[in-house]
């Protein structure tokens, strides 16, 4: 059996393995797209033991490996998951195969690329959910641009090269302000990019102020928050079903990651502080984008448009502080990979068909399609959040910590609902009932197995999420509790400006502990080294030795 | 309060959703699908008559599907009123299934399957919303029943339909994801669960303020988003879609604007008054008289408006808005014979409009018309339609040994209980108004001179449609009779 410390760098280097046997192999489409297929399905089943096996009582990190790889300049290659990540890994793992299988008769040109693209794409993003290292979070945040830049714009719509390029420039945009950052916190936070030893850090208000709106930026352009989301639109529009798949479930979780991993932890004081702005964003976020998607007359438009206001409820919920809201905001991560992405795939589907994305093309199927009418509605329900539906958890837990939080802002993103509703239902009763202007000759067949096996699983999770959530809030929960507690209790910054050394930690308790971690550092076996603490004290050691 | 449990609320509301599935997948086969719609439609009034004795006894029946989170559940509890509103609804599932079968074959209607099959969706989330144990329950049937009705609404899809049916999810969904979501929500907020509990669920509240927001005020504002956000109680203002829905075939207008959709509106404003805010915090806050003015301004409102109609249905309609706010304000009165009169009006005007709107529907069938003025003297060739909606009619001005004296008469003890001389006065005009807009339309039928060509090639509607409004109306006359086992269920469900 596969160790368990083990587990999660087979998760990121299977894929990479997968892509370089396409790569070697000799040039056929169909060994390409089995090879891709079978690597994916393997992923997924090599991920399983994190549901099986994750320790819901803790908020540590387990699955912890941790190897050092530029000791110079004290970068580990160290990757673990904790409740914010483990269900975002598994949906990555899951949503990966359904993309190979949507892409199968899509794709016809370069399928080998194509595929190595994809493989390449789910090791990237699998490392940005389980690094623990800044350094190593940051390479893989980098990389999984390159694969998703080629998937827009190689295997794009007409518009593909702008779109990627567009994709490509906000996302660098935001990535350089985060990268000196980054080496901001290396230095200030003792020569580190231990992630878990900088969250412990307590750090001057000038210097929370800096980095929390550099994180901002790169964050806010990956969610996309109001009035960074223009990227967005277009790269959904042009990319290949697969690409806005993979974007939508899994790519838009990076910023939200981020806050949670990076932003509130190290920036506490600073979060608070400017959690008003954040609020006020995403409840703009939350209407205009559903605003947005109720005039679109394209479809992959407007489930574009509809990402924008739901990832608006996710900052939201992050940005209560409270526990219903980000266990909600989580949750609602889930949710909307499993909802957008089932709606992108379904768009997909009909696109291949009519060869239109526009809704005039493809309504009026009326019950010529019944599989693939009640599969877009149950999806277009989830998205809209009727009970009984996942997205209807999540959006409550989110609305439960807004109504806590503020009564305004509570009531302004019920209003968001309603639009969502709204837009929703009448893009189902376009495609249901209204009239088309297909052109004759245009068969819109049923779904075939293939389909069908791409959307079940997403259907399940639909309808499990929305009966029975625990299982999932389970794993979530101790996480969040531990966020909002290390939120709620004041750190005891000095809020001197200009001041941008460590402060440390005013509570006796912490400083004991670190005490208590410095004497036992020195003993501790190298085995153990998965749960050991914080490369600080080594350099620290280091320094003395010097 | 003793309970036991039991999975028949469940498979009460499964019966109908599995019979959905056949008749679905029985499309090629008229009659094997009515079948199914029959059979479950018998199934299910025996799951929920076999509840009665247990429920008459002082115990309620609970059972758990799905825990959602801490205090949210799927769960269904059976109560006397839930009970009633069960027995009620199925039973006239039935009938109108034997209607349909007249009235949609007759007419040679389009889209049938998805006809019957919207229609057994329908009835299960009535059942649902009948049974549901908790504000979540509730909630969830309450959005399935305005999804899954509208392919009824816009049933003919012409122009006409899809105006109505925007107005409908409009109003409907519209009302409910906003202001009622709001509610329970906020409701979650306060309380930590959305468990229905007859002391108030807001009776434990010991803080004095909720974000910056005193607590009897922001309890104010709740109420009537909760109060608003049931729009299918059509209360005015949110009362204008149900004349819109009147393009739906008559069957439809019939067991689910007279009796499914509309009911759940009232009976979710009962669970409202009586489970979630309670009779004392209703008391301590005067909800109770907010309420009363509003639904005692509908009641006049639209009985005026209804006296303004030709068309029957869209009169019938109307009459409909007027008389559920009878229900709420039996409610709103918050005395024992005031909520009674409020709970027993769903069964006695369930019965007595379904029976008019079968009458309309079976006019329409026979003769293809729709405006009062166009049947002067037809009841000569159909005497038995005018005669059983002559019943109705009585019922719903209030004539004793029909089934809408009941209502008036525990409605009106409950006002002189309480002392309340306007909301007599309101009852005893609206009768006046009930009289004024039904009586000439059966004295227009008998008395009225036929027109030139004496309705000729007009006769009886089919047997189909004959038989069940005649056993509506049986109904309607024998629950004016005999009123005492619904007044039973209402007695343990209120205690």
């Amino acid at each position: 059996m596969i160790h368990e410390s083990n587990l999660l760098s087979l998760l990121i280097f299977l894929p990479v393995l997968g892509a370089a046997i396409i790569g070697l192999a000799p040039r056929n489409d169909g060994w390409s797209r089995w090879i891709a297929l079978a690597f994916t399905l393997l992923v997924f089943v090599v991920s399983l033991p994190l549901w099986f096996s994750f320790d819901t009582a803790s908020h540590e990190m387990q699955f912890v490996t941790r190897v050092s790889w530029i000791p110079a300049f004290n970068i580990n290659y160290a990757v673990g998951v904790d409740g914010i990540s483990v269900l975002l890994v598994l949906l990555t793992t899951l949503i990966t195969p359904l993309c190979v299988l949507c892409s199968w008769k899509a794709i016809d040109t370069r399928v080998k690329e194509y595929m190595m693209a994809l493989l390449v794409m789910e090791a990237a993003l699998i490392g940005v959910f389980v690094s623990l290292d800044l350094f190593l979070f940051f390479v893989f945040w980098e990389a999984e641009l390159i694969p998703m830049f080629l998937i827009i714009g190689v295997w794009g719509g007409q518009r593909r090269v702008y779109a990627a390029l567009k994709f490509f420039l906000y996302t660098m945009t935001g990535s350089l302000p985060m990268l000196v950052a980054i080496l901001a916190l290396y230095y200030t936070g003792g020569e580190t990019f231990d992630i878990r030893e900088l969250s412990k850090g307590a750090y001057s208000a000038t210097f929370q102020f800096w980095v929390f709106w550099a994180f901002f930026l790169a964050f806010a352009i990956k969610v996309p928050m109001f009035p960074f989301h223009t990227w967005l639109p277009d790269a959904h529009v042009e990319a290949p079903t697969a690409g806005s798949v993979m974007l939508a479930s899994v790519m838009l979780k990076l910023g939200t990651y981020g806050f949670l991993r990076f932003s509130l932890p190290m920036a506490p004081d600073a979060s608070h502080a400017f959690a008003p702005i954040i609020l006020a964003l995403s409840l703009i976020a939350i209407i205009w984008g559903s605003y947005m998607a109720l005039v679109q007359t394209d479809l992959k438009k407007l489930v574009a448009y509809s990402s924008v206001g739901h990832m608006g409820f996710v900052t939201l919920g992050i940005f209560v502080f409270n526990s219903q809201g980000i266990e909600g905001a989580i949750l609602q991560m889930v949710n909307h990979g499993i909802t957008t992405g089932a709606l992108f795939l379904c768009v997909g589907i009909i696109y291949e068909r009519t060869h239109s994305r526009l809704i005039l093309d493809c309504s009026g199927l009326r019950m010529t399609v019944p599989i693939y009418v009640t599969l877009l509605a149950i999806f277009s329900f989830a998205s809209f959040g009727l009970p009984g539906t996942n997205s209807f958890v999540g959006e409550f837990l989110v609305l439960v910590g807004t109504f806590k939080s503020n009564l305004l802002a509570g009531a302004i993103s019920i209003g968001g609902v309603v639009l969502t509703v709204a837009y929703m239902l009448w893009m189902l009763q376009r495609i249901v009932w209204g009239e088309h202007s297909r052109e004759e000759g245009v068969v819109v067949a049923d779904l075939n197995g293939r389909e069908i096996a791409t959307l079940v699983p997403l259907l399940v999770l639909v309808f499990w999420i929305g009966f029975n959530p625990e299982p999932f809030l389970d794993r979530i929960r101790a996480s969040v509790k531990h966020v909002v507690s290390e939120m709620s209790s004041v750190r005891g910054v000095n809020n001197i400006e200009g001041h941008n050394d460590v402060v440390h930690p005013p509570l006796p308790d912490r400083r004991a502990q670190h005490a208590v971690v410095n004497t036992a550092a020195a003993d501790r076996a190298p085995a153990d080294s998965c749960r050991a603490p914080p490369c600080q004290i080594s350099n620290w050691d280091r320094k003395q030795t010097l | 309060m003793e309970t036991v449990i039991s999975i028949k609320p469940l498979l009460a509301v499964l019966v109908s959703a599995i019979a959905a599935v056949l008749v679905m997948c029985s499309y090629r086969r008229p009659n094997l699908r009515e079948g199914w719609s029959l059979g479950a439609g018998a199934i299910k009034f025996l799951i929920v008559i076999s509840m009665t004795p247990v429920i008459l006894s002082g115990v309620m029946i609970k059972y758990t599907v799905f825990k959602i989170l801490p205090g949210v559940e799927l769960a269904f509890k059976v109560d006397g009123i839930g009970l009633l509103f069960a027995t009620t609804s199925s039973f006239l599932w039935m009938v109108t299934t034997v209607y349909s079968m007249g009235y949609m074959r007759t007419l040679e209607e389009h889209a049938q399957t998805r006809y019957y099959t919207c229609f057994a969706i329908a009835l299960s989330s009535a059942m649902g919303v009948a049974f549901a144990g908790n504000l979540f329950t509730l909630f969830f049937f309450y959005e399935i029943l305005s999804l899954c009705t509208l392919p009824l609404v816009i049933h003919n899809e012409a122009a006409k339909d899809w105006d109505a049916g925007r107005k409908y999810l409009l109003y409907l969904v519209g009302a409910s994801s906003s202001i009622l979501l709001g509610a329970i929500i906020l409701t979650y907020c306060l309380t930590g669960t959305l468990e229905f509990n007859k002391a108030g669920m807001f009776a434990g509240i010991t803080a004095t303020t909720f974000s910056g927001m005193e607590i009897p005020t922001l309890l104010t504002v709740m109420y009537f988003m909760f109060l608003y956000g049931f729009a299918k109680a059509g209360l005015m203002p949110m009362h204008n879609w149900l004349p819109s829905a009147m393009v739906a075939p008559t069957p439809v207008s019939a067991l689910l604007h007279a009796v499914a959709v509309v009911k759940v509106g009232a009976f979710c404003i009962v669970r409202l008054v009586v489970d979630v805010f309670g009779v004392p915090t209703m008391q301590n806050l005067h909800l109770g008289d907010y309420t009363a003015i509003i639904a005692s301004i509908t009641i006049l409102a639209s009985s005026a408006y209804a006296l303004t109609q030709d068309n029957l249905k869209m009169r019938l309609a109307y009459s409909t808005v007027s008389q559920l706010s009878y229900i709420v304000l039996g409610v709103a009165l918050l005395s024992v014979s005031g909520i009674t009169g409020g709970i027993i009006h769903i069964v006695n005007h369930a019965f007595t409009k379904i029976t008019l709107f079968f009458c309309a529907g079976s006019i329409y069938v026979a003769s293809h018309k729709t405006n009062i003025s166009e049947m002067s003297g037809i009841a000569r060739k159909m005497p038995w339609t005018i005669a059983a909606f002559a019943i109705g009619s009585l019922s719903i001005i209030g004539v004793p040994l029909f089934a809408g004296f009941i209502t008036k008469w525990n409605l009106a003890i409950g006002t002189i209980e309480t002392k309340s001389w306007m909301l007599l006065g309101v009852i005893l005009t609206s009768s006046l108004l009930n009289a004024a807009y039904f009586a000439p339309v059966v004295y227009k039928a008998v008395f009225g001179t036929p027109p030139a060509d004496g309705h000729e090639g007009i006769s009886e509607a089919p047997y189909k449609v004959l038989i069940p409004l005649l056993i509506t109306a049986a109904g309607t006359v024998a629950l004016g009779i005999y009123p005492d086992h619904f007044l039973n269920l209402i007695k343990v469900g209120i205690r």
